[in-house]
């Protein structure tokens, strides 16, 4: 490296760790402006899945507390967790509970926090009105139908089970860009990411729709909001996860028991934050209070009365 | 993106030479058909960039007014607006270019003027610099992520850290063009500059410098318009994709027009898939306008010695 170069590094990184540190406690500081209204900064971090949930939090909250700003990054759940447990952010989003490795993580930093369930994911598999046959699916049956292994193999209604009829399948479903389609192919595959390359996968929900209608054999897969607007020209089939057939529907979502194609939504809270950081504390206390309509806009299910009532009693106890 | 504007970059420095020896009478079979294929090449890209523009247009003009400009990114994609992202790359950018084009210019003055070209390790500098000029830019960001956290630095989605990691990915680009622009300058120049009793500085200073500027500027442009478009390495740093408040200084959160875009198109509703469009097409203007600027500025103002 040149010796130049080396020397602007150098002075670069001074300056800014120079800059940094004299302003490293920027984030947690609160106030309020000459309007009254309260100031300061929330920072979280997380699945790209729960992000969309916290930015409608933050996008509603603005207009309540313009004066706090909220940021929302999307390192995923794992990296998400690794900055929450280093003292780096004050909300984690997360798509599954904090692991046994990352809660030692954090109380080796010291990092205190609170888990609070926001609100529910569920997924639908979705057929024409047109199909009889299929009222219920197992999960070995899914895995069969959209596996890497059936690519190219499996194409008919009769190879999924003998007694459905022969109608050649037309998979549609979420692209790779989406939650939807990681948590689909994790739960049905057992692998995120692993799916058969032969369907047709759209962003936009509602091609996957046309696609299923316009087709007998059409099948796909998609968040559960969509199933109940489009009723006339489409069903959810039932799915079978080892327990009986379970119909998709809000109440077996939020109960837990459509299982596997459903499951909670979390963000951590850091205990610090939430106690000594008036803006963390307003804003969370608000993405609770409102979080059956912040689930609505940001097309998820929303949490139980009861969820609810969990949820403000964490909130409760850790203001002490 | 990063490869046809290094390439650019190269045609823009190299146009005046090759220029001048491709134009011979050879009407061999073999030359024509080099030819033939040179053009079907230019057509390829050319039609690429076309397809590109064109859907991009189509899918994103909609969204592409007013409420693009002023509104901040919301749950519903009719009420969304990319502000902080726009006031966001202005920030990055200037930064990155107030950090990159002096460090990158002193450099390339001390490599061409006064290091000693024989030296194995000034050699062996100026091969490292060639080569991270080709460097992918993940590779950057992992770089100043590595860097940052060995700092202690905690808030890395901030405008200072990211201007930091892109002006590292375009210094070698800056400091490439700023060498040819200076080797282009004759070398009676500053021997007729030292001959009336100059020093070597103010040769530098007052006649080889003022007279690269062109060259200079140049690749500055499309260096600065490669880390306008770049969404990787901010990524790596755990860049910010929802920002609802306008950067304001250095130490801000910021998120910009790649990034807000990579995010949006993530969205399972249409309406972010044309807001990101929208957001496309700005950034598309953005480059492009750049671009022009920078053919401006060579065409005008280079020297012809």
């Amino acid at each position: 490296m040149s010796r130049i170069k080396f020397t602007g590094i150098t002075v670069a990184a001074v300056a800014t760790a120079l800059v940094l540190s004299a302003c490293g406690g920027q984030s947690t500081e609160a106030g309020t402006d000459e309007d009254g209204g309260a100031t300061g900064a929330v920072v979280a971090d997380g699945s790209s899945t729960v992000a969309p949930l916290t930015e409608a939090a933050a996008d509603a909250f603005r207009d309540v507390e313009p004066g706090i700003n909220v940021t929302v990054a999307t390192s995923g759940t794992g990296g998400g967790f690794a900055a929450f447990c280093a003292g780096e952010t004050d909300i984690s989003n997360a798509s599954r509970s904090i692991s046994d490795e990352e809660i030692a993580t954090c109380e080796e930093n010291g990092i205190e926090f609170t888990e609070i369930i926001m609100a529910n994911d569920g997924l639908s598999v979705i057929v024409p009105l047109e199909n009889d046959w299929a009222e219920c699916l197992t999960v070995d049956q899914l895995a069969t139908m959209w596996s890497p292994e059936s690519e190219g193999s499996v194409t008919n209604w009769n190879q999924i089970d003998p007694s459905f009829p022969d109608v050649p399948l037309a998979l549609f479903g979420a692209g790779t860009d989406s939650g939807t389609f990681d948590y689909f192919t994790d739960a049905v595959n057992g692998e995120e990411g692993a799916i058969r390359t032969d369907y047709s996968p759209s962003e936009d929900d509602n091609i996957t729709i046309q696609g299923v209608t316009g087709e007998a054999g059409g099948v796909g897969f998609l968040g559960l909001s969509y199933v109940a607007e489009n009723a006339d020209v489409l069903r959810g089939v039932a799915i079978d996860g080892g327990a009986g057939c379970v119909e998709a529907n809000v109440e077996t979502v939020q109960d837990g028991t459509y299982t596997p194609l459903s499951r909670p939504l979390f963000i951590y809270v850091a205990n610090t934050s939430y106690t000594e950081n008036a803006a963390v504390k307003t804003f969370v206390d608000f993405y609770v209070a409102e979080a059956a309509s912040i689930a609505e806009a940001a097309v998820f299910v929303p949490l139980t009365d009861e969820q609810i009532q969990v949820a403000t009693d964490e909130l409760a106890s850790l203001a002490g | 993106m990063s490869s046809t504007i290094t390439t650019s970059l190269g045609g823009h420095i190299r146009g005046a030479t090759v220029r001048g020896r491709a134009r011979g009478g050879d009407t061999s079979p073999k030359s024509i058909l080099f030819l033939v294929a040179l053009w079907f090449s230019l057509f390829v890209a050319f039609s690429f960039l076309i397809v590109l523009i064109v859907t991009t247009v189509i899918d994103g003009w909609p969204r592409f007014d007013l409420r693009l400009f002023t509104e901040y990114p919301a749950a519903d994609p009719e009420e969304a607006g990319a502000r902080p992202a726009i006031l966001g790359s202005i920030w990055v950018i200037i930064t990155t270019a107030l950090l990159a084009i002096p460090l990158g210019v002193a450099a390339a003055v001390h490599m061409e003027e006064f290091a000693d070209k024989k030296n194995w390790f000034n050699r062996i500098v100026e091969l490292n610099i060639q080569n991270l000029a080709a460097v992918p830019s993940i590779v950057y960001g992992l770089l100043a992520l590595a860097f940052l956290v060995l700092m202690g630095v905690q808030n890395r989605n901030i405008v200072i850290a990211g201007a930091f990691t892109l002006s590292l990915l375009i210094l070698p680009v800056i400091i490439i063009a700023t060498r040819e622009a200076l080797r282009a300058v004759p070398m009676e120049i500053r021997q007729g500059s030292l001959a009336l009793g100059a020093t070597e500085l103010q040769t530098v200073m007052r006649q080889t410098l003022p007279a690269s500027v062109p060259g200079i500027a140049t690749g500055s442009i499309l260096a600065l318009s490669r880390a306008l478009g770049e969404a990787a390495p901010l990524l790596l740093l755990g860049a910010l994709v929802f920002v609802s408040f306008d950067p304001n200084g250095l130490l801000s959160g910021y998120t910009t027009m790649p990034i807000q875009i990579f995010n949006w198109v993530g969205r399972p509703q249409e309406g972010f898939a044309i807001l990101a469009s929208a957001t496309s097409i700005l950034l598309l203007g953005i480059l492009l306008a750049m671009n022009a600027l920078a053919i401006i500025i060579r065409n005008r103002y280079q020297q012809r010695w």
